[in-house]
């Protein structure tokens, strides 16, 4: 198929290009000749790994998006970040509590947050991340596991914090502790896991094992659904 | 659509509203399943696992003679990127007791199994092509196959799979995918993966295609991403070691026929490493980025189906790679996004196929395979599909019915990846149907391993998506999460209590020569090297895909 699209003209780390205008940041790049090492990942907006700064022509203003997910205008300049050099503290789950003295223990410069909301203006995810930020902060883990969990940690919101807060990983440390001490594990899934081990399906599983396939078809063919 | 500047160009518009205008009348509505017959029919009429001229049998080595698609059999009959006289073995860069090729969810979960038994962090090795964490299990969204609740059970999930996989499954490997699937998010949940909960603390279980139970845990459309970086935060914090951005590209053996580490290519400096391990877990992921029979795909940037080939080489077998998962719908609409995944959890919660006429045509959740092959059918053997403008076809699945049916704020809530993902486009997924068509998803064949992850080659181990058997011929949703984090922990178990006693003797790349002679005695003559290691989407080649797909 041919792209008839009406051409634009981009600026990959400077240099000049003419490319098809509807396509995505990372087709435009590869379109130009560039194969992607790192900066590429999934390619369909969850993973983070190409997190990418433009400016457009004429304007001042930095913004953040994913290059695979946001499509090339007309002249703009653009920089891929493929990687943040950001602290990342180690801790066992097991050991930490989930509340605020542990998020400041680990993380600190958390205090320092000056609610600019610039973590947020450069979120490609529309997270609200300076939110989430201040709910770790004020110790609210449930808040701060449910306003970050859309978070694929592209990088974006710590390279533009004045404050040099890694947002990404307070919120990892903030919805593990809220998975595992506040929300807690299913009780129905406890039981069942006793059950397996107990061998209680053991020898329902042994006659499905050695049945003949024309008797596993019937059996199949036959069994109870529950409908949605 | 009256208050609200729809996505879809002005010719779709008609088509939106006959599916408006039966909207109603569909709610509730029950479209009969397939009997075995019927399904049978249709998967022989139109699923591309049955165009036979789009496969070949495979003229070497051990698994010779097996049916797999011509894209597969290219990189097997190829030769190997390296010369063995290329690498100095005698140069050690990295030697471990455990090493571990791919950091997604299979990986993952054997690096930290190896360290639960008795592997220190600094003996276990993780290599990945890309960053740690990239792969297809980040990117999977609707759901992970558990039978945890009450009604439910490992027997039942077991025929679900059985029967899915059109009785080919390995019975042993579905035995303990159904008997550990509930200690799998008992453990996700001690790691810290947070769950998508009812209000009294059990969980939100919903149906997939083919399951006779509501069975499938979610973490809204975002699991794979939610369990991978959980997964990934434990390797970190255990101070695991692992090197990103270096590509595996053959095994290396040693004098007595063991598995003994592995040939790297260092993507920043172009440059081979050697590893050498005692136990080696292959765990590289699938195939997608080969676009089997020109299809899009929704694969990670990395699944080049580099560990199919170097396993091969180094004296593996190969089981199921004649079939290939389609999933039913992914986008057909707009260009930017086409191939990619529209979770089959929509369908779980309410979302109907229909045709260019507004009509349900299918039972919704059908297995993959049915659903895909009914999908095709509508647009190209009843020509009810709706034309895109770059001459794509596809048929509406009907979202707002999501909301209806669960009530408002379901979608934003438990799909906040597809909504974002399309209202960036202006089609907001509330209100206006998504337009879908099978798209490239899953390898179901692959490396042949036993219930302990071995290969059959001394010190290969191999788990995840890589791997044939566990799905038979068709894959149920929610049950490749599952797999990974089954077999991953077995294998890093099974390498951990291996590397605990196993010596290594020389090392030697002899089987590469060996291979290169089977290639000759085979007559196949090519000038084909693999693995691929990265697709290539440059310039021109960009279109060429575009170009095979329609």
């Amino acid at each position: 198929m041919e792209n008839n699209a009406d051409m634009v003209t981009i600026y990959v780390m400077g240099k000049k290009h003419m490319v098809p205008g509807n396509l995505t940041i990372m087709k435009a790049m590869e379109y130009t000749g560039h194969q992607f090492r790192r900066g590429a990942g999934c390619r369909g907006g969850y993973c983070g790994a190409c997190a990418t700064i433009y400016r457009k022509k004429g304007s001042y203003k930095l913004e953040g998006a994913l290059a695979c997910q946001k499509i090339v205008e007309d002249g703009m300049y653009i920089a891929q970040i493929p990687f943040s050099p950001a602290e990342k503290k180690t801790y066992d789950l097991d050991e930490i509590k989930p509340d605020a003295a542990t998020i400041l223990e680990y993380y600190p410069e958390v205090s320092r947050c000056l609610a600019c909301n610039t973590c947020t203006k450069a979120c490609p995810q529309d997270i609200m991340v300076m939110d989430y930020v201040q709910a770790s902060l004020r110790g609210d883990l449930e808040q701060a596991a449910k306003l970050s969990f859309d978070c694929i940690s592209c990088g974006l919101c710590a390279v533009r914090c004045p404050a040099e807060i890694v947002p990404y990983n307070i919120g990892t440390l903030a919805r593990r502790l809220y998975a595992r001490y506040i929300d807690g594990p299913s009780q129905h899934v406890l039981d069942r896991v006793k059950e397996v081990e107990e061998g209680k399906f053991d020898e329902e599983i042994e006659v499905l094992k050695h049945m003949s396939r024309a008797d596993l078809k019937i059996k199949y063919e036959q069994r109870d659904k529950v409908e949605e | 659509m009256s208050d609200y500047t729809s996505g879809y160009p002005e010719y779709m518009h008609e088509s939106i509203r006959k599916v408006e205008e039966t909207r109603s009348k569909r709610i509730g509505a029950r479209f009969r399943s397939m009997t075995a017959d019927e399904k049978e029919k249709i998967l022989h009429d139109y699923h591309p696992d049955w165009k036979m001229d789009q496969k070949r049998a495979l003229k070497v080595g051990s698994s010779k003679g097996q049916l797999m698609p011509h894209e597969v059999a290219d990189i097997i009959e190829a030769h190997s990127m390296i010369k063995p006289g290329d690498i100095d073995l005698s140069k050690i860069d990295y030697d471990v007791d455990v090493l571990i090729i791919g950091a997604g969810g299979a990986g993952l979960s054997a690096a930290i199994l190896a360290n639960d038994n008795g592997i220190e962090p600094d003996n276990i090795l993780i290599v990945q092509k890309l960053r740690l964490g990239d792969a297809n299990s980040k990117m999977s969204q609707g759901g992970i196959q558990a039978a945890d609740a009450p009604e439910d059970s490992p027997s039942i999930h077991y025929l679900d799979i059985i029967g899915g996989g059109h009785y080919e499954n390995k019975p042993e490997l579905v035995e303990a995918l159904v008997k550990e699937g509930p200690d799998v998010i008992k453990w996700h949940e001690e790691l810290g993966v947070q769950y998508d909960k009812l209000s009294d603390g059990t969980m939100l279980l919903i149906s997939g295609g083919g399951t006779s139970r509501k069975r499938m845990h979610s973490c809204k459309d975002y699991t794979g991403m939610e369990i991978t970086r959980v997964l990934m935060d434990e390797v970190i914090n255990r101070k695991i070691n692992y090197v990103e951005f270096t590509a595996a590209v053959e095994f290396i053996k040693d004098d007595m026929g063991q598995v003994a580490g592995v040939v790297l290519y260092d993507l920043d400096n172009d440059e081979y490493k050697v590893a050498r391990a005692k136990s080696t877990i292959l765990a590289t992921g699938g195939f997608g980025r080969l676009h089997i029979q020109g299809y899009e795909t929704t694969n990670h940037y990395g699944a080049t189906g580099d560990g199919i080939i170097m396993a091969y080489r180094a004296g593996a077998h190969l089981i199921h790679l004649d079939s290939t998962q389609f999933h039913p719908t992914g986008s057909a609409y707009p260009e930017q996004i086409v191939g990619q995944l529209c979770t089959e959890k929509l369908r779980g919660r309410g979302a109907q196929p229909v045709n260019v006429d507004g009509e349900l045509f299918v039972y919704p959740l059908e297995t993959r395979d049915v659903e895909a092959s009914a999908l095709i059918r509508e647009c190209y053997g009843r020509d009810k599909g709706i034309v895109t403008p770059s001459g794509m076809r596809g048929v509406w699945l009907d979202t707002p019915l999501i909301d209806i049916i669960n009530g408002e704020g379901t979608i934003e809530r438990e799909f906040a990846a597809m909504y974002r993902n399309h209202k960036k486009f202006n089609i907001d997924i509330r209100k206006e149907p998504m337009l879908v068509f099978p798209t490239l998803h899953y390898q179901n064949g692959g490396v042949e391993i036993n219930v302990n992850c071995e290969t059959g080659v001394p010190g290969l181990y191999a788990a995840g998506e890589v791997c044939g058997g566990v799905h038979g011929k068709n894959r149920l949703m929610g049950n490749s999460q599952l797999d990974l984090y089954v077999f991953g922990r077995r294998a890093g178990k099974a390498a951990a209590e291996r590397a605990k006693t196993a010596r290594i003797g020389k090392l030697t790349l002899k089987h590469l020569d060996d291979y290169e002679k089977m290639l000759k005695e085979s007559d196949v003559v090519t000038d084909r090297k693999s693995p691929m290691i990265l697709p290539e989407y440059r310039g021109e080649k960009t279109l060429e895909h575009q170009l095979k797909l329609l």
